[in-house]
């Protein structure tokens, strides 16, 4: 936020906002919070103004996503009735998932912090939450807008792109269809009625299919927010370099990881050691591995959860992204928490639990004990970082074992039931 | 004999003929040398050597000099240098003590460690290249790491902050320089007679080195002929100010210490330097003890003493010079001699007290905050007890306002909030209309270039203290951009406050023979004061770690993909053993499944018994592995090869 109010004031005195090197975000972004900066409300200081903003987009973020919960709820228990499961586990209570995941992106102290640091993440984690509404509730522009906004503000959020369009294309989250219809087929072959099969081809019919229009419609949305946020920048960076000068200096920064200061992330202290020699081959490799590794597989994997992927991609990118910030932790643990009815039975979750909160009590201490006191090293934070880092990767790892887990027994369940 | 006779005449005739054509263009080139010498009313004295040479604008010399030093000259050729200032100091010069306003102070008064700076004559596009060959030219000449300042981080552009205003003018500074003889013996080398005659003989190294301040300037300004065809000429000025303590054998605190050449230097005068066009030596005193002066006799004894009722130099002046509130003594050093030394000395007879003039405001510099995140400069200007400031005032629109210009670099991992200014006059906020006139900011690029800013604010004249605070993050660097000492800190250079309405100028009515000094001292010169060199401490990484950190990260990707994969592809395995399992049981069921699996697997269906098929996939996998392997091997070769090939 110090940075918008800098590129904020260099803009008004009629230079580049990229001009030194203190403000790396988006142009548009500076016009609407810069004139926040400024402005003063009978004598308070001018921060008030924006955290206003950051609660305001906190808040609508909630909104959002408990509307995204209750959509998600829906298709859960449609999901285990089509499955007829819903009679066997009537007992089962199916949890309120939505205003769980709201309550939980509220109440976070991550997202509290974030607000209170005046970090620009809640816009961001808006735009993102816009966007899985957005397709959701297959309000296709919307949705489009928000995957471009997210984009615009951070790159990392283009990996988005591909949940939203399984989303689109496939429906919401539910059990793997391919399985489903097996069992349900063989459930067929052995009790031969006729309601079933009705039941069965009309359930083909609406989940099988991929339904390329709306995707092609999305494409075609995503294509016009883009073209129109595009000349927007370009409209207001004429004078000082254009688009070329924008991508250099926001995309162009979060790729080379030029800043050096620390942060929750691993990277700045690796690039901060690294030999300069290998540093070109080592950026080459860690966005590779980004790109290569964490999307592919999970991709493949998870098509039938979109939904589900959107957040292991969050996850997976906010350990991964060159300059992380406690915000995306808040996104992605939201997201997850609107899977508790799936997730309900995942591996070691007390002790994932404590080591979030081990860790984020610890690291506000090594980075005094390091900078501001200056009896610690460097080390100390750089450890407590990757054991941070090493918790979440557990977390995305054992959430995605856990879904994987739950589809099994939704399957096996399936098996008996048609068995019997 | 008349044939040895003739051939001599021939030469003398050859000889004079050359030097004719030499000094075809009626101006020579001229050296000429001075000494000034004041005692400071904080019980110290100030020496000022003063050294000039001009070369006149003439091409019939070509590459010849007689007395210019080839090496200065060549600089300026190459590089088309229109003006340049290059000084050593070490040391802080004391504004309160030692006057602010004189010319003295206002030209040599230097930030610590080297300070260069030069106005190019060649097209924008190329100053540059012009600079960053400058500063290797000139690190090789004077034995210092002025090459550092050829780094885009380490230099700025000053457009009207600084005093000439030039958009070719590049200004840079080297706050961490060590000044040593190393620097002066090349600098030296650059005088006609070197330190062997005149008055450069005086600069013994010890006891240079021992003062409280020595600064040590190279300043050459190359003069533009009106005439076609002549090439420019150039002036060399080269100053040397020491400030050193006299010893004082005298117990009285109050009585300023007697010194002379002798005692100061430990050497002597023996007789001027030939080459030099004058050679002369100045006691300049100033303030109350010239007032009492005035309306006093001077008693001249035969031994040479020249005495009154304050004190008694040990030499008669040749001229005595009188200024609005100081005395200059004029020394002729032509009449001393290798049995006659020149030994000037001034003993106190009386104890006396007198004040400098001072700068209108009193510059200082400080830094706010703790940590090692973020923190805050601070300029405080402080009102002085100047008489001048009546002189430099500027009465527009019937207010009466002191102009200060401040001129400020910020190395680039000093991340300066620009928008974070504020300026408070007399510990009041005043918004930036009030009083900042101007501003000019260049915002520093990590890595590429240093920030620089410039302001002028315009100050009322009973102002009593401005404060300037501006924030800034501090920059994490590389592990490879940490110098040796990296919890040293590191240095911001000075700030530069001068104050465009105010001009130093000293006039002595001397007009019997031009001194180079005095004439310098006529010239109305920018009053100038630097601010003190910050110390900023930055966080450091720690160095022995980057193996640690680069293995134990890239372990931790490793573990994390590894094992995401092993979740991802690993209920395969389950839902075979499960089917397995199952398939016992229904044997419809297996054929099924085992279809199942032959789709999810992607492979031609098995019909095979169980038993054979491990076989088959560890031969599928064997010959997979070793594609791998080749693949991985082809890499490396292909690696290999390309980066042999650079």
């Amino acid at each position: 936020m110090v940075s918008v109010a800098e590129g904020y004031w260099l803009k008004q005195s009629l230079q580049s906002p990229y001009a030194g090197s203190m403000y790396h975000g988006s142009p548009l972004l500076l016009s609407i919070l810069g004139p926040l900066t400024t402005r003063r409300i009978e004598g308070k200081s001018s921060h008030h103004l924006c955290s206003l903003v950051f609660v305001i987009a906190d808040v609508l973020s909630a909104l959002l996503l408990r509307a995204t919960g209750q959509k998600l709820q829906k298709a859960y228990r449609l999901n285990l009735s089509r499955l007829g499961l819903l009679t066997s586990l009537h007992d089962r209570v199916i949890l309120p998932c939505g205003d769980i995941a709201a309550l939980v992106y509220l109440w976070n102290p991550f997202t509290i912090l974030s607000c209170v640091g005046l970090s620009t993440s809640p816009i961001e984690n808006l735009a993102v939450i816009v966007s899985v509404y957005g397709a959701v509730t297959r309000r296709v522009p919307l949705a489009a807008f928000g995957l471009v906004m997210a984009t615009h503000l951070s790159l990392y959020s283009a990996t988005l792109a591909i949940p939203l369009i399984f989303l689109l294309g496939y429906g919401l989250d539910a059990p793997p269809v391919k399985k489903v219809l097996q069992t349900r087929h063989v459930g067929v072959e052995t009790t031969g009625s006729t309601s079933d099969v009705s039941k069965q081809n009309k359930l083909t019919q609406t989940t099988q299919l991929f339904s390329w229009r709306t995707v092609l419609h999305f494409v075609f949305w995503v294509l016009v927010w883009s073209s129109y946020v595009l000349v927007l920048c370009s409209l207001s960076l004429k004078q000082y370099g254009g688009l070329e000068e924008m991508f250099k200096r926001t995309y162009g920064f979060i790729l080379r990881i030029e800043d050096l200061s620390p942060n929750i992330g691993v990277f700045w202290y690796f690039f901060a050691e690294v030999f300069d020699f290998s540093r070109n081959y080592l950026l080459i490799v860690f966005n590779l591995y980004i790109l290569l590794t964490g999307i592919p597989p999970l991709a493949f994997r998870l098509k039938h959860r979109p939904c589900f992927l959107a957040f292991a991609y969050l996850a997976f990118s906010s350990i991964l992204k060159s300059y992380p910030s406690v915000g995306d932790a808040a996104l992605y643990l939201s997201l997850w928490a609107l899977f508790v009815n799936e997730l309900t039975d995942m591996e070691h979750s007390c002790f994932i639990f404590c080591g979030y909160i081990g860790f984020s009590l610890l690291s506000p201490v090594m980075h005094n004990i390091w900078i501001w006191r200056g009896t610690g090293n460097a080390n100390f934070y750089f450890g407590n970082a990757m054991g941070y880092a090493c918790f979440q990767f557990m977390f995305v790892e054992k959430s995605v074992n856990a879904m994987l887990n739950h589809d099994q027994a939704l399957k096996k369940a399936t098996a008996e039931m048609t068995k019997n | 004999m008349a044939s040895l006779l003739r051939s001599l005449f021939l030469l003398l005739i050859v000889q004079s003929f050359l030097v004719a054509i030499a000094f075809g263009s009626n101006e020579v080139e001229e050296f000429s040398e001075a000494l000034l010498l004041k005692p400071l009313p904080d019980r110290k004295v100030l020496a000022h050597f003063h050294f000039e040479n001009r070369a006149p604008p003439s091409n019939s010399h070509g590459r010849h000099h007689h007395l210019f030093p080839k090496a200065i000259s060549q600089l300026v050729q190459k590089f088309r240098v229109k003006e340049m200032e290059l000084s050593f100091t070490q040391g802080r010069w004391n504004h309160e003590h030692w006057g602010g306003f004189d010319p003295l102070s206002s030209m040599n008064a230097k930030p610590v460690g080297v300070e260069l700076w030069a106005v190019f004559d060649v097209p924008l596009s190329q100053v540059d290249t012009s600079w960053k060959n400058l500063t290797h030219a000139l690190s090789g000449l004077f034995c210092a790491s002025i090459n550092f300042l050829e780094s885009s981080t380490s230099y700025a552009a000053p457009t009207w902050g600084f005093g000439p205003n030039s958009d070719k003018l590049r200004y840079g500074s080297l706050p961490r320089e060590a000044v040593c003889t190393e620097n002066l013996t090349p600098w030296l080398k650059l005088l006609p007679c070197r330190d062997k005659d005149g008055i450069s003989a005086l600069m013994n190294r010890p006891s240079v080195y021992r003062g409280f301040y020595h600064s040590q300037r190279l300043h050459l300004s190359t003069v533009e002929s009106g005439q076609e065809g002549l090439g420019s000429g150039i002036v060399l000025e080269q100053t040397l100010t020491v400030v050193l303590q006299p010893e004082t054998t005298s117990v009285e605190s109050n009585m300023q210490p007697s010194w002379s050449l002798n005692s100061l230097f430990g050497r002597k005068v023996v007789g001027r330097c030939v080459l030099a066009k004058s050679s002369n030596v100045y006691l300049q005193l100033e303030g109350l003890l010239g007032h009492e002066l005035k309306n006093m006799d001077t008693k001249i004894e035969a031994h040479n003493l020249w005495k009154n009722a304050d004190f008694e130099l040990s030499l008669k002046p040749d001229r005595v010079l009188r200024e609005s509130s100081s005395f200059l003594f004029v020394f002729d050093i032509d009449k001393s001699s290798d049995s006659e030394p020149f030994d000037l000395g001034l003993t106190w007879k009386l104890p006396s007290k007198w004040s400098c003039q001072q700068a209108p405001l009193h510059a200082s510099r400080f830094l706010m905050g703790s940590g090692n995140e973020r923190g805050a400069i601070a300029i405080l200007l402080k009102a002085t007890e100047s008489q001048e400031k009546l002189s430099g005032r500027d009465l527009t629109n019937g207010q009466c306002t002191i102009k200060a210009n401040i001129f400020q670099i910020f190395p680039w991992y000093i991340k300066v909030y620009y928008h974070t200014l504020q300026i408070f006059v007399d510990q009041q906020q005043k918004t930036d209309s009030e009083v900042l006139k101007k501003i000019n900011v260049s915002p520093s690029t990590d890595k590429v270039s240093s920030g620089m800013m410039e302001m002028m604010l315009e100050l009322p004249c009973e102002v009593k203290s401005v404060a300037i605070s501006i924030e800034y993050d501090k920059g994490f660097l590389h592990i490879d951009e940490y110098p040796p000492d990296a919890n040293q800190g590191f240095d911001i250079p000075s700030a530069l406050i001068s104050f465009p309405n105010h001009h130093a100028s000293l006039d002595f009515q001397e007009e019997l023979n031009k001194s180079p000094l005095l004439s310098s001292f006529k010239e109305k010169s920018l009053v100038r004061s630097y601010t003190e060199v910050l110390l900023v401490p930055l966080t450091t990484p720690d160095f022995s770690m980057p193996y640690n950190v680069i293995t134990i990260t890239c372990t931790i990707f490793a573990l994390y993909f590894g094992s995401l994969l092993n979740v991802l592809r690993r209920r395969i395995g389950e839902e075979e053993r499960f089917l397995k399992s199952q398939g016992k049981k229904t044997g419809g069921l297996k054929q099924l499944l085992s279809r199942i699996t032959a789709k999810i697997r992607g492979r031609p269906i098995e019909e095979q018994s169980s038993s054979e098929s491990p076989a088959a996939q560890s031969s599928v996998l064997s010959s997979k592995l070793i594609f791998k392997i080749i693949l991985v091997a082809g890499a490396a070769a292909a690696w290999q090869y390309f980066s042999t090939d650079k």
